[in-house]
């Protein structure tokens, strides 16, 4: 009964969607007020529906309802409730009603709590908001009914895949989806406007929250996913560069350039066609990212892992979304009022520079992530892009990019004075050095590069300290200023600084990891020591182990450095006889700077086993920064400017171009 | 003229990639060599599709050559060489098959529709056992000689040409 109200929401949303997509667009262009208010309850409605259609898939779940095909073909009676919970999210069926679900709460958002919109802007953006919500459930309710019942019920289900039984992974993809999702509403804004033909700075200071939001769940859905790998799958590794990875990646690298230029078109009414399109491309690579690779639609080279249908409709969808709204560019963009223009040596520069860097980087992902299934496409021979391409590619682009994010914060708008600039980054530049010779010193002989790479590091985080204590007049003025000037500095200010010192951190991490991590692969029998970069791991024994839906073995070690104790670790390895699947638990011990890391892997049957051991230096600093990343956009985000609202447009034959607003901080 | 086609370049580059992804899904693959090829028949045993009919193992490969063809009702283009593997059947040809990560019930539709070209149907419903042959996609086609071990792989749908120029000359040539 429950299952069947839910899949009639879903029947209703999809109607309200319609209506919702249609009515306010027509409302906003004939100037009818009471049609354009019909998005915000729509909008309200939309979200109600999907949410009731999402609790009663759970409420399946929950219950272990059999006879609903998504529970019986991806739960299982014995699991633990909170993973029964997760498994709603753990399929495609029903991650598709987690993506509207999302969907649908920014469009309730934007109704609820954009009150400072204008009207006409307001009800473009939902209808906008609403087409893609309309086209998705349409493809849920045709081609992956969630709620579809199977009779006769089977007497118990085929289980969640083992590897997805974990805390991390079970919370990841909400992370993500809000990320992606939330890119829907900068593409919806960048639509509306298009519509409307009008992108100001007022449209800016709108957009910027939401990508913001977007951006911050992005990322820790990122670090959540990276972290998760590392501790799961026990190959000692962070980031693979596979086309999952890579899917979340593009956005990721798209929606920061968005971020950084829609500052330009808040603060200097520029780059506007720019940003438009950019925040078109990153909702793009989102649904590109979700759909076509994630759902392994296209990796699957002679036809679909699951329903031919779902391929052709999803490329179907695409194409009207990014192909309809590309095309709504063509004609409209080049009518935007061109606006303030900026030396090549500026503020706006330094941010277009980033956006380029930025924006090749998302290219270069997406050629090698979609370069494979090109070359088959035209009949060359099957290859796959691994590691070696992007290290290759990645780090030339990346380079310039991390030197620019510490210079651009110093450089002044419209016009300004590099050596001034520069005079003032003295500290940071001493510090860069500073920490490449430490690094040199401390691993002598190590590879230049990961020298050079450490000192970035230490220029970004030592840059971005030094660019808060210039704001601040640290040292310099009196501290009564200084508390003044603190108090004062808008805590976007903050969030900057936080987000360029967090990067700063990931990269330390990164490049120590990779560069210095300590492996060793061996057969140890129980009561054997291995010396592991100055720590003594000893295997003590190993001991079966039984959980709720799995048996296998334990292993336990003991860490000691000299005399000292330092930590007991239990790697283990399970088979969940349901799934037929077997999994291994790493072991993590974390000193803080470095981790330790065991795998337990198969025993020869004379009494030795395979372990893995590594030492990863400074690894846990790369989810740290990428904490503190996720930090300063939350503190940038609680900035005043977003809570009191956007300044009043300017009337609708904008005058010259000049800045509505009050000048930048 | 050269800033509006500034404009019109992203949706020119869209139009390009939907082109290539629309061409990947239609296209047969082009071929993989296998790392199974002169390897024996992995270690398997799969319960039969239909009710009554026999399932598929490895001790049914070996003693003579075999044709195990990977299916699944889910796939077009397995429809697409449906019409030449009962060819083949009619022409006496003994095939047998893998019936891959399909519902028992869509799969006994399509026998039931199409007509049943096999003597031999193993379902695997998880694809695990095909994961052991190597498949990563529906249909492919293995030849066995009678050692039982795998001789050629066909990724994608059998053509007629296929058939006549390397299937059958190959089967022909083992058999002797």
């Amino acid at each position: 009964m429950i299952t069947e109200i839910g899949q009639f929401a879903l029947v209703l949303a999809l109607l309200v969607a319609l209506v919702q997509a249609s009515v306010p667009l027509y409302g906003a262009r004939h100037g009818n007020a009471p049609l354009m208010a019909l998005a915000r309850p729509a909008a309200q409605a939309q979200f109600a529906l999907v949410l009731i259609a999402f609790l009663a898939l759970m409420y399946a779940f929950a219950t272990s309802d059999f006879s609903v095909f998504v529970v019986a073909e991806n739960s299982h009676s014995t699991m633990p409730l909170i993973y029964k919970l997760a498994g709603v999210w753990g399929n495609h069926e029903g991650s598709m009603v987690l993506w509207v679900l999302i969907l649908t709460l920014f469009g309730a958002g934007v109704a609820s709590f954009g009150g400072n919109l204008p009207p006409a802007l307001q009800a473009r953006v939902l209808a906008v908001q609403a087409m893609i919500g309309a086209g998705f459930l349409a493809f849920i309710l045709l081609t992956s009914d969630p709620l579809a019942r199977v009779l006769p019920p089977p007497a118990d289900g085929r289980g969640l895949n083992p590897l997805l039984q974990d805390p991390g992974l079970a919370s990841h993809p909400p992370m993500l989806y809000l990320g992606y999702v939330g890119f829907s509403m900068a593409f919806s804004f960048a639509v509306a406007a298009l519509i409307e033909g009008r992108v100001d700075a007022a449209w800016a200071r709108w957009v910027r929250p939401w990508t913001l939001a977007a951006w911050c769940a992005l990322t820790l859905g990122i670090a959540m996913g990276s972290w998760w790998a590392y501790y799961t799958l026990g190959w000692g590794g962070f980031w693979f560069w596979d086309p999952v990875e890579n899917a979340s990646f593009m956005p990721w690298l798209a929606g920061t350039a968005l971020l950084h230029s829609a500052i330009v078109v808040e603060k200097r009414d520029a780059l506007k066609s720019w940003t438009i399109l950019l925040a078109i491309l990153t909702f793009s690579l989102s649904l590109v990212g979700t759909f076509l690779v994630r759902s392994g639609v296209l990796t699957s080279v002679h036809a679909f892992a699951t329903d031919p249908r779902r391929g052709v409709f999803i490329l179907l969808l695409l194409a009207v979304a990014i192909g309809g709204s590309l095309a709504l560019y063509a004609v409209r963009a080049p009518a935007l009022q061109p606006g303030g223009l900026f030396a090549p040596l500026s503020r706006e520069a330094a941010l277009l520079l980033n956006n380029l860097l930025l924006a090749s980087a998302a290219a270069t992902v997406l050629i090698g992530t979609l370069y494979p299934l090109f070359l088959d496409a035209v009949g060359g021979p099957k290859i796959s892009v691994g590691a070696p391409y992007f290290n290759l590619t990645f780090g030339p682009l990346m380079t310039p990019l991390l030197v620019v994010v510490v210079v651009g914060p110093f450089l002044a708008w419209k016009r300004a004075d590099l050596a001034g600039a520069l005079q003032r980054l003295w500290a940071a530049a001493v510090a860069a050095l500073a920490g490449a010779l430490v690094t040199l010193y401390l691993h002598s002989g190590g590879p230049l590069l990961a020298v050079l790479g450490m000192g970035l590091a230490a220029w970004l985080v030592v840059g971005a300290g030094t660019e808060l204590a210039e704001r601040l007049r640290l040292l310099r003025a009196p501290w009564p200023e200084v508390w003044q000037r603190a108090r004062r500095l808008p805590r976007a200010s903050y969030g900057m600084t936080l987000a360029h010192a967090g990067l700063g951190i990931t990269l330390a991490g990164i490049i120590a990891m990779t560069s210095w991590k300590v492996e060793h692969i061996q057969i140890m029998r129980p009561g054997e020591t291995v010396d592991l970069a100055g720590y003594s791991v000893r295997l003590e024994r190993v001991e079966p182990a039984r959980g709720p839906n799995y048996e296998g073995q334990r292993a336990v070690f003991t860490v000691t450095r000299g005399s000292r104790f330092v930590a007991t670790l239990f790697p283990a390895k399970r088979n969940f006889p349901v799934a037929g699947q077997d999994t291994t638990e790493t072991a993590i011990h974390t000193l803080g700077i470095a981790d330790i890391y065991a795998v337990l892997g198969d025993g020869d049957g004379k009494g030795g086993w395979t372990v893995r051991l590594y030492y990863n230096p400074l690894a846990p600093f790369i989810w740290f920064g990428g904490v503190i990343m996720v930090l300063g956009g939350l503190v940038s985000l609680s900035d005043r400017r977003y809570r009191i609202g956007a300044p009043a447009r300017r009337p609708l034959p904008a005058g010259p171009a000049g800045l509505a607003n009050a000048p930048g901080d | 003229m050269g800033r509006r086609l500034l404009f019109i370049l992203p949706g020119l580059v869209f139009l390009a990639l939907v082109a290539a992804f629309y061409a990947g899904l239609g296209r047969d693959p082009a071929l993989v060599p296998s790392a199974l090829i002169g390897k024996p028949v992995p270690h398997f045993a799969l319960p039969a599709l239909l009710d009554g009919g026999a399932g598929l193992q490895t001790a049914d490969l070996k003693g003579r050559v075999a044709l195990v063809n990977v299916f699944a009702s889910w796939c077009v283009p397995c429809r697409a060489e449906h019409p030449f593997l009962m060819r083949l059947a009619k022409e006496g040809v003994e095939l047998d098959a893998i019936n891959y990560k399909d519902k028992p019930e869509d799969a006994r539709l399509w026998l039931g529709t199409l007509g049943d070209p096999y003597k031999r149907i193993g379902a695997d419903r998880e694809g695990t056992v095909a994961l052991d042959w190597g498949v990563y996609g529906v249909p492919e086609t293995f030849v066995i000689d009678r050692e039982g071990t795998i001789r050629y792989k066909q990724v994608g749908p059998l053509s007629p040409d296929d058939i006549n120029d390397t299937i059958l000359p190959l089967v022909r040539q083992l058999s002797k």
